[in-house]
């Protein structure tokens, strides 16, 4: 029963994903390879699509492998059960953690992790603007082109509140970006 | 009110390239500022328990965003939208898949979408450090797991996040106790 399969598959790995998209990959990948759902070659090519889509990716390969599998039901509940752990979870976290945020125990357990995902989120912020901008992880091939969208990016982004007195928005700049990016390495 | 939560987090969903941490900056900049859906420090905490909860970041704070404002339904609105963009799209892309990422056009646009990701995340970041609680003992533990994560990531270690994570707990719990003694023995003494 392929949408049973579909369903259960997908709710694992919503389950079971912690640490963000690039953590669960191994997950979705151990779950699509043993029903049969994707070849290893198809999985890298959907995570680049996934990647350059909106939307995370879990959600994405969810709504893929669904409806090649099963069409639009299929992707319709692929999506769901990949969601539904993560919805139910944070409703009995919200409904209950407001007495729990004011325990002592707890309030040491936040004070350690709060500046720890600080630094994770700054170290990846940083990781990626090196890497796009320098090509760290593909031995410093670097294209002047995407040192020059990175300083220009950069400047709309970290510029605008000082000069133009009013913050650019993160969806202007994504839409900045996308067309700087089709005319910069379109020439 | 439903409704506005939708088209809010549809909005945002349609905008989430690259995973969670760059939506941090438009959840923030939606939920935060614009709409005064919730504070800065319940932000932070949303993002705290998005990362030791299961699933994408983006569903969990739509979840949480969701509830706190109109409840059950109002979880319901939020997920839901968020969900909506990436399903039509990878829908529509999977009908004619083979030449998506062939198209010169849109991969162009989506190396320069890549550059403005990772600098969306640094700004998140950076607005996170700028209201975060000054503290010795917050600021290393801070600037290791920025360390950390950076030399992880640098040279492409199999060491996750979970695990940097589970190691500020364990240092600050142990702090914490340490403190707490100290504390008993000097109200002893007196």
């Amino acid at each position: 029963m392929i949408y049973l399969d579909l369903f259960l598959g997908f709710l694992h790995v919503g389950l079971f994903a912690f640490g963000g998209a690039y953590g669960a990959i191994p997950l979705i990948r151990d779950t699509v390879l043993s029903y049969g759902w994707l070849t290893d070659e198809a999985l890298s090519y959907m995570i680049a699509v996934s990647e350059s889509t909106p939307g995370p990716i879990m959600v994405n390969l969810a709504t893929y492998v669904g409806s090649s599998q099963a069409g639009f039901p299929g992707a319709v509940l692929a999506t769901l059960a990949v969601v539904l752990p993560s919805f139910v979870i944070i409703l009995l976290v919200t409904a209950t953690v407001t007495n729990l945020l004011k325990n002592r125990y707890m309030q040491a357990v936040l004070s350690g992790l709060k500046p720890c995902i600080i630094g994770i989120i700054l170290a990846t912020g940083v990781f990626m603007i090196l890497n796009n901008a320098l090509g760290l992880t593909k031995n410093f091939a670097y294209d002047g082109r995407s040192i020059f969208l990175t300083l220009l990016l950069g400047t709309i982004m970290f510029a605008s509140k000082p000069v133009l007195k009013k913050q650019i928005s993160p969806i202007t700049l994504i839409i900045i970006a996308a067309f700087c990016g089709a005319f910069v390495y379109g020439i | 009110m439903l409704l506005d939560l939708f088209l809010t987090f549809m909005k945002i969903g349609f905008f989430t390239f690259g995973g969670g941490y760059a939506m941090i900056s438009i959840i923030e900049n939606n939920c935060v500022e614009r709409k005064q859906w919730i504070t800065h420090d319940e932000m932070m905490n949303v993002t705290v328990i998005a990362e030791s909860t299961p699933g994408p970041i983006a569903i969990n704070c739509a979840t949480f965003v969701g509830y706190k404002q109109a409840g059950f339904p109002g979880a319901a609105a939020a997920t839901f939208g968020i969900i909506v963009p990436s399903f039509a799209v990878i829908y529509i892309i999977s009908m004619f898949l083979d030449h998506f990422l062939e198209i010169t056009v849109i991969t162009h646009a989506f190396q320069g979408i890549k550059i403005a990701v990772g600098i969306l995340i640094l700004k998140a970041g950076i607005t996170m450090v700028k209201k975060m609680q000054k503290g010795t003992l917050s600021q290393m533990i801070m600037l290791c797991s920025f360390l950390a994560m950076l030399a992880i990531n640098i040279f492409a270690w199999n060491f996750s996040s979970i695990s940097l994570m589970l190691a500020a707990v364990i240092v600050s719990l142990f702090i914490f106790i340490a403190k707490d003694r100290q504390k008993q023995k000097g109200g002893a003494k007196r």
